[in-house]
Order: C-alpha cells, then sequence, then structure tokens
C-alpha cells in the first residue's frame, strides 16, 4: 500500500506529460470553427474596381460552391493561385472570393490582372465584414458552401492539389448527390 | 534639477500606447465604456494571446469597430458577445465559459490545491502523532553529570 504512494507522483507525471506531447503535436492556429453546418451568416460586399456586380451570402443558394479568402498582400494566396486558375480553367466548381483587406482600391484587380482571376464573384472586403462572417483568422482559407448556403467545410491555408483530391473534390461530389 | 523635474513631468504625462485608435472611439462615453469592457475579454484570433483591445493586428480592429456598431445598433453587451462567439466560437473569449467541456478547466485548480492542502494536514497530524507516542527514554547518570557539567551549575 505505501508503494502506490511512491508511484503515484511518476503516474502523474506520465498522463500530463502524455497529455502535452499530444497538445504539441497539434497546430494552435488551426482553431475549430463553429460554423460547420451553419448557415453562411448574412454578409453583403460591393463589387471590386472593374467589376459590376459584388457578393453577398444571398449567391451561395443554388449551387454548391467554394469561397476563398484572398489579398494581395497575402503570399500564401500567391502559392495557392495556380491551383485555383486550373480549377477554373476544369469549370469543376464555382469559386466565390473575398478580396479581404486591400489597402487601396486597385491592389485587388491589380493582382488578379497580374496573376488570372478565377472568381466567379468578388466582395470587396476593406473592414473584414465578410471575413468575420465567415470566422476568418487569416488568409488564405477556402469554405466549401452547399447548395442551402450551409457551410459544410473549412480549409486553412492554401489548397494544394492532394488536399484538393483526398477531401475538398469528394466532399463537393457528396454535396451534389444531395 | 530643472531639468530633471522637467523629464520627470513629461514622462508621467506621456500616455501608453493604447491600441484604440481615437478614430474608433464612440462619441458616447457610456458605450465606449461598454465596448472597451466587452474587447478586453474578446480575444484577438491572429495573435491569440491578446485581447482585441490591446491588438494592434488589423482584424482586432475591424472587430473593435464591429463590436462599437453593435453597441449603437442597440445590442446587450451579451448579444454582442454571442454575436462574435457564434462565428469565431467559445475559443475568441478570454474567459472559457462554464459547460461540461471546461469543467476540468475550472474545477482543476482547486481540486489540485485541496489535495496539497489535505496533504499538508495529514503529514503534520501523522509527526505530532509520531513525536508524541516515543517517549525520550530518561538520561543515565553519567549523561545526567555530563550535562551539569557542560552547563555549568558544578564546579567540574
Amino acid at each position: 500500500m505505501k508503494r502506490v504512494i511512491y508511484i503515484l507522483p511518476l503516474a502523474a507525471f506520465v498522463v500530463i506529460a502524455a497529455y502535452l506531447g499530444v497538445g504539441l503535436t497539434r497546430d494552435p492556429h488551426t482553431l475549430p470553427s463553429v460554423l460547420i453546418d451553419q448557415e453562411v451568416p448574412p454578409f453583403s460586399l460591393a463589387a471590386i474596381e472593374g467589376r459590376e456586380k459584388g457578393f453577398s451570402s444571398a449567391d451561395l443558394i443554388g449551387e454548391v460552391s467554394l469561397v476563398n479568402v484572398f489579398g494581395s498582400w497575402c503570399v500564401a494566396c500567391r502559392i495557392e493561385h495556380p491551383f485555383l486558375m486550373r480549377l477554373k480553367d476544369d469549370n469543376v466548381v464555382p469559386i466565390h472570393g473575398i478580396n479581404w483587406r486591400e489597402e487601396n482600391r486597385q491592389a485587388g484587380p491589380a493582382w488578379l490582372a497580374r496573376f488570372g482571376d478565377p472568381y466567379t464573384l468578388i466582395g470587396d472586403d476593406p473592414e473584414s465584414k465578410g471575413a468575420i462572417a465567415f470566422g476568418v483568422s487569416g488568409a488564405p482559407e477556402t469554405f466549401i458552401v452547399d447548395a442551402r448556403g450551409v457551410i459544410r467545410y473549412k480549409h486553412i491555408g492554401p489548397i494544394t492539389p492532394e488536399v484538393w483530391e483526398s477531401t475538398l473534390w469528394p466532399l463537393i461530389q457528396e454535396l451534389r448527390k444531395g | 534639477m530643472k531639468r530633471t523635474l522637467t523629464i520627470l513631468i513629461l514622462v508621467l504625462l506621456a500616455m501608453p500606447a493604447w491600441a484604440v485608435q481615437p478614430g474608433e472611439m464612440l462619441d458616447d462615453p457610456a458605450l465606449e465604456a461598454r465596448a472597451r469592457t466587452i474587447s478586453k475579454d474578446l480575444r484577438c484570433v491572429v495573435c491569440q494571446n491578446q485581447s482585441i483591445d490591446d491588438s494592434d493586428a488589423h482584424l482586432a480592429r475591424d472587430l473593435r469597430v464591429l463590436v462599437r456598431e453593435r453597441l449603437v445598433a442597440g445590442d446587450s453587451d451579451r448579444e454582442v458577445v454571442d454575436y462574435v462567439v457564434s462565428r469565431y466560437g467559445d475559443f475568441v473569449l478570454l474567459t472559457p465559459p462554464f459547460k461540461p467541456a471546461t469543467y476540468a478547466l475550472w474545477f482543476a485548480p482547486p481540486l489540485i490545491a485541496g489535495l496539497g492542502v489535505l496533504a499538508v494536514f495529514f503529514y503534520y497530524r501523522r509527526r505530532r502523532s509520531a513525536g508524541v507516542a516515543v517517549e525520550p527514554r530518561p538520561l543515565t547518570e553519567e549523561q545526567r553529570k555530563r550535562v551539569e557539567r557542560l552547563l555549568g551549575d558544578e564546579p567540574p
């Protein structure tokens, strides 16, 4: 009985070490989204320069679509961009853009003119209204929204071909079935 | 002396560098005070260990403005906080909510402190009872004489 007491601190240490050890392997920047399986909160964003139409929550009803948060200031967005262009060329799913927090009204359009424009609709979001609606904490972030306007998936960071093949594309196909 | 005094006065007059910019503040001091209180408990999701009231991040600024807009629109403090939580989750609250998922968080510190107090209590109780149980053996005649000699009551 007495022996057990001497083992207790070691046991406690092992439990705590295991717990914290698991914690170390997780990325603290990947916040769980509370918005999964929730309707997109209402938002309405103006058009960027050179486009007629802006982007609002009502535009998400009717078809499975991607919503991609990007900015000309965002380095990782540039890494992701060629892949978005490829998706657009293959015409697999409508990609809508939230042009987040550009310093001036020309920066976003100029960036798209230079690297290509994969977006069906784009909303200008200088005050983070759209970003906050989606609970965004950094760019790029991409959401899969189903035909009823419900957020079904959130991807943080650039979309890579691997993520697309393994997660995003299968989910889109599944959502299309109903 | 005069120079030292001037420097001292200037240092005391200097304001800390607040993250909240004058342009963001509301004209109504009561609403502004409520906005400050709310934003002190909302986490900046970019720089995760600062409140949005402390943070210079762009997103923190936009959230501060949003908090003020909701207040001006007539939301209660609770409604403003719920609005932000509905988008970012409980994670944005610097004071975690009290609910089953966070019981461990709330109960662990008092529980561990209580165990510590119990351990100290039992340790001392056992030590005291052990002391009572062992009677000191009486000194032998030789030892008693030596003590007296050392204490110097009797000449050697």
